[in-house]
């Protein structure tokens, strides 16, 4: 059982080469990529494999936090989509960083990356899962602020890790309290513990249950960019685009559902359906799809497209776990992994053959300029929005089916996303691809070099064919063998999608700008805005002010400087006397203390 | 051997005013002296560290000194790590190397001795000896308005301390010893209708040494004004000799009266880290920023002892208290030893005054980001080690079945202290080393390599005790 170990240390061990020695010998990104294609390798050996093992991180007595790993189908499943888009990525930032001036750094927040990732998915114990946890937030923030001299990319790193501390905030209480119900931090013994609990205390169990439940989500909330915590995802978009890919479309987000999913696997589904806590998750889930896709169909920049898309997707995949279905949010997890990360990558090639423009509404033309780029895009286009046939359309309708099963108004809502979301894609579809080029970076666009494409093509391959069983049984996480039939709902959703096309290609075909203009979707409801101004600006600072304030004036001014203007002018009238300098004064002070001692304690 | 330990700074300061290299002398002095301290952290249990000096017959008074357990070493370690930083990071203003050194060394000796001391005398009296030359320093050798600085340090240590003597004199006259092994032995003596009032003078007393709110406003200012090897001998080590003064006599000698306090101490600890926190986010410059971190951060600290008072069996508090004491000292010294960096090349620490440091400075903007990710808790860096076994330790009594208690509720709300410390730890990063670069720090100079030592030996302690916190926990076996 050595290969997980290597799993988990060799991106480690690479990024701290990388940053003591390789730093300025441009060897980093070779280093890097060597060891992201080495994992992906080990996971493929892995797979399948069950098995455990830790050493003790500290022990206090007979207590002990563990550091270890948790082989089974769902972890190793995972390390399937975790190392093969960061394998993909890294070849694909090869091309993409090769004029940066910092790319060793970049390489290196990379592999600590898929370390901090490795050791989420492979955690054997809560304590773990929540260390690597704050290390996928360092390193996200790392990579968001990699052009770190520019306002707006260091103001979104620091929202991004913000807002997963808020998250986090909960995360830890929730630890704390199964810690204390269940008794343990192993993964594998929690479920004993719980039961335990719950024929000690059948009437309050549920209550206290869903309480921890409800914590630990707030960490789901937080890093997968839930409402209402979701607005540091499409700030996060400042980062370099292939970090956008692989972090925050394919694996960092998807953390949360993965978090979530291992907690109901952990504690037995049973236990989960019809808790009150599960209901708040699947409709959390529910109105962060909607709510997402909304605000895409108005956005003017491809990567915040992309972004509220693979918000609104992650909603999908919370949604269907709260329906105690999560499954189907895990195998969503897995195809959108292979999709989204494909239609960021093609979006950076985009911009990079662009000259770094991100409007659409200055872009056109590209499928012609660009045949692989458009056509690698075009195919994870059909497989987001869901067309018969690709991985997406096998994935969402286990989501449909969940939805349909527990909570009908959940379905509708589902089914609107289901609408919205071709409805947006094509509208940048047709806007950036089709139709006359509508800039001078456009014109000058052509095919990106064969270190970007191939990841492109392959990604596109398993954007389609990875939905299938064949695929899907061996290499899905947590995947139910699921006897795909045609009805009703399937109609429903084949309708929706053809509904969203037809709007989208009406509306925004051959136009030069959006004919509509919704400024509630535009600006994403608000809430940024409420967030900047009302909770930072009046709320956090003016209330810090204050109490400073108080700090100030009651604490400091009135008692405090009360007391030392006091001893001031004491120690005025004896500087008439004495030496007349604070040296004088602190000597005397010194001595002083030592008779005060020596009088009261041995002439009592 | 332990005489040798405290008296080695202590030597090295007269030899200082007797005129020897004052820079030399105190860096080969403390170089010395790690070597001692982790020496002493391998062999400690050998009994060859003892050592004892009759000073008086009646009542009978020891210059002596020991390891009664684990937590003394880990102060130990603590104490010598940060001293070498300090007299290595620190640069005397032109004429005035004597003072600068020679008062760093005194503070240091004055730490080792309280923390080694195991007679109730020199434990105070070593700590009262290493009060001095810090309100020196900051009086003769600070920035900005040193002189109410110095005052107000001066003033509310000095009564802090006058109330600690009081709970002593107390507790030594009750048990009628100085030696504090004895004392401890002898705790049946110390009546139950005593315990509330000493209890509430040791709290004040030690509370007021490690700024426990409301007693905390002293620190910020003394921080921001006192050299770099005050700042960051006196908020990394000396501070911690209250916190210890708690766990060594505090805790053994009062626990019904600690426990009668145990709610208010759990309202000023949320003081701490919650009203000094919002004090910190709303801080103009860096050096007052650090300052008042390093505030809010003791009421973490106070929550592991609040849930050592609460129940006393609880064996995960102590070591969460003293991994935390250590990793905060170690922070905090690096982080106002590397302020002090930034201050000397860019010439100011005012936010608004900086920005896009990193680009001129990628080398300190490295080794800040670490100390900066250490201090708001990021796993892998000592101060996570500490918190996360604090957060356990103020749960180890929940099951579930009862509901949340007085101390699981003050934890939960001090969970938040992590998201304040990261709104201003990123903010300040944010603001010195990021976004484009302004005038003061477009040519400002990096860290040279002989420059880096101090902060790489602070790094390195950081990560050994983040990584393997077993290293910390092995020392303290003995204690449980």
């Amino acid at each position: 059982m050595t290969l997980p170990w290597i799993l988990l240390f060799l991106p480690l061990a690479v990024a701290v080469l990388n940053q003591l020695v390789l730093k300025k010998t441009g060897l980093a990104p070779i280093i890097s990529t060597a060891s992201a294609v080495a994992t992906f390798v080990i996971a493929l050996m892995i797979l399948g494999q069950s098995g455990t093992a830790a050493f003790k991180w500290a022990t206090i007595g007979d207590f002990s936090i563990e550091i270890g790993f948790k082989l089974d189908q769902l972890s190793t499943g995972m390390m399937i989509v975790v190392t093969g888009v960061g394998m993909l990525v890294h070849i694909f930032s090869l091309a993409y960083m090769k004029d940066d001036s910092a790319k060793a750094r970049y390489f290196t927040g990379l592999s600590l990356f898929m370390f901090s990732m490795t050791g989420i998915v492979l955690a054997n114990n809560f304590i773990m899962t929540f260390m690597f946890w704050e290390l996928v937030g360092l390193s996200s923030y790392l990579l968001i602020g990699h052009w770190y001299q520019k306002d707006s990319a260091a103001d979104a790193a620091k929202k991004a890790f913000l807002c997963n501390r808020v998250g986090d905030f909960g995360f830890m209480i929730g630890i704390l309290m199964l810690w204390g119900i269940t008794g343990h931090l192993a993964f594998d013994e929690m479920k004993g513990g719980l039961e335990a609990f719950q024929a000690a205390n059948p009437a309050i169990f549920s209550g206290v249950l869903s309480a921890a439940v409800l914590c630990i989500f707030c960490g789901a909330i937080g890093k997968s960019a839930q409402l209402p915590l979701h607005v540091w995802l499409p700030d996060a978009m400042e980062g370099p685009t292939p970090v956008s890919a692989l972090i925050h479309a394919a694996t960092m987000v998807a953390a949360g559902v993965y978090m979530l999913f291992r907690l109901q696997f952990t504690l037995g589904f049973e236990h989960f359906e019809g808790l009150p806590a599960s209901t708040v998750i699947a409709w959390t889930g529910g109105i962060t799809a909607l709510v997402a896709a909304l605000m895409a169909t108005q956005q003017d920049d491809i990567k915040r497209v992309l972004a509220y898309s693979t918000l609104s997707q992650l909603g999908y995949m919370v949604m269907a776990v709260g329906l105690v279905h999560g499954e189907a949010g895990m195998f969503h997890l897995f195809t959108h992994a292979w999709f989204k990360a494909l239609l960021f990558l093609g979006s950076g090639a985009v911009i990079y053959a662009c000259h770094h423009e991100q409007d659409i509404w200055k872009m056109g033309g590209l499928f012609k300029k660009m045949p692989i780029t458009g056509f690698t895009f075009l195919i994870g286009f059909l497989a987001l929005i869901a067309v018969p046939g690709t991985s997406g359309f096998f994935s969402k309708e286990q989501i449909l089916e969940a939805a349909h099963e527990k909570e009908p108004i959940l379905f509708w809502i589902a089914v609107i996303v289901a609408i919205l979301t071709p409805f947006y894609m094509t509208r940048l579809f047709v806007v950036a691809f089709l139709g006359k080029t509508k800039s001078e970076n456009a014109d000058h666009a052509h095919e990106v070099g064969p270190l970007m494409f191939v990841p492109l093509v392959l990604l596109a391959v398993l954007g389609l064919v990875a939905g299938y069983p064949f695929i899907a049984s061996k290499y899905a996480p947590a995947y139910h063998s699921h006897s795909f039939q045609l009805g009703p709902i399937t109609y429903i959703s084949i309708a929706a999608v053809i509904i969203g096309l037809i709007a989208g290609f009406v509306l925004y075909s051959g136009k030069e700008k959006d004919p509509l203009n919704i400024p509630l979707f535009r600006n994403r409801f608000y809430v940024d805005g409420f967030y900047d101004n009302f909770i930072v600006r009046y709320f956090q600072d003016a209330f810090a002010a204050i109490v400073s304030f108080f700090d100030e004036l009651i604490i400091n001014g009135l008692i405090v400087n009360g007391l030392s203007r006091a001893a001031e002018s004491t120690g005025n009238q004896f500087r008439k006397i004495q030496s007349g300098s604070l040296q004088g004064y602190a000597f005397v002070f010194g001595i002083g203390v030592v008779l005060v001692i020596y009088f009261t304690v041995f002439h009592s | 051997m332990l005489a040798l330990l405290v008296f080695l700074p202590i030597a090295a300061f007269i030899a200082i005013l007797l005129g020897a290299p004052a820079r030399l002398t105190a860096i080969s002095a403390s170089a010395m002296n790690l070597v001692l301290g982790l020496y002493a952290a391998f062999t400690w249990q050998c009994g060859c560290w003892s050592f004892s000096l009759p000073v008086l017959e009646k009542p009978a008074l020891h210059l002596a000194f020991g390891f009664p357990d684990g937590v003394s070493v880990i102060m130990v370690l603590l104490s010598v790590i940060v001293t070498l930083a300090a007299v290595l990071s620190g640069k005397a203003p032109e004429g005035r190397e004597k003072l600068y050194y020679g008062s760093s060394l005194l503070i240091s000796g004055g730490a080792l001795g309280a923390f080694a001391a195991t007679d109730l005398f020199f434990f105070y009296a070593f700590h009262e000896l290493a009060l001095v030359p810090t309100f020196l320093m900051i009086g003769m050798l600070g920035r900005g308005d040193r002189r109410q600085a110095a005052w107000k340090i001066t003033i509310y240590l000095g009564l802090g301390s006058i109330i600690l003597l009081a709970g002593l004199v107390w507790l030594s006259n009750l048990t009628g010893t100085f030696n504090i092994q004895t004392m401890i032995s002898n705790k049946a003596l110390v009546p139950a209708e005593s315990q509330n009032g000493i209890a509430a003078l040791l709290i004040v007393g030690f509370g007021t040494l490690v700024s426990l709110f409301p007693f905390h406003s002293w620190a910020a200012p003394a921080y921001a004004s006192a050299p770099a090897p005050v700042a960051m001998l006196h908020a990394g080590v000396l501070k911690k000799f209250g916190l210890y003064g708690i766990l060594r006599l505090a805790i053994p000698l009062v626990p019904e009266g600690l426990h009668f306090w145990l709610t208010p101490l759990l309202v000023l600890l949320l003081g701490n880290v919650l009203w000094v926190g919002f004090v910190t986010i709303s801080q103009k410059r860096l050096d007052t920023m650090l300052g008042n971190s390093s505030v809010m951060h003791m009421g973490y600290i106070f929550l592991a002892i609040a849930a050592l008072i609460a129940f006393p069996g609880n064996t995960l508090a102590l070591p969460a208290a003293v991994v935390l004491m250590f990793a905060h000292g170690i922070s905090i010294a690096l982080l106002f030893g590397l302020a002090d960096r930034i201050e000397r090349n860019t010439g100011s620490l005012d936010f608004t005054d900086l920005g896009g440091l990193a680009k001129a400075a990628p080398g300190l903007a490295f080794i800040f980001g670490i100390a900066a990710m250490a201090s708001i808790g990021l796993p892998g860096l000592a101060n996570f080690s500490g918190e996360v076994l604090v957060f356990l330790s103020s749960f180890k009594s929940y099951n579930g079945t009862a509901g949340l208690g007085p101390v699981q509720i003050t934890c939960i709300l001090s969970i938040w202290g992590v998201v304040i410390s990261a709104v201003y730890m990123l903010r300040a990063y944010r603001n010195v080393f990021q976004g484009p670069s302004v005038k003061s720090t477009e040519t400002a100079a990096d860290l040279t390599c002989v420059e880096r030592i101090p902060a790489l030996l602070l790094v390195l302690a950081l990560f050994a005790v983040g990584l393997c916190p077993n290293l910390l926990l092995s020392l303290l076996k003995q204690v449980l």
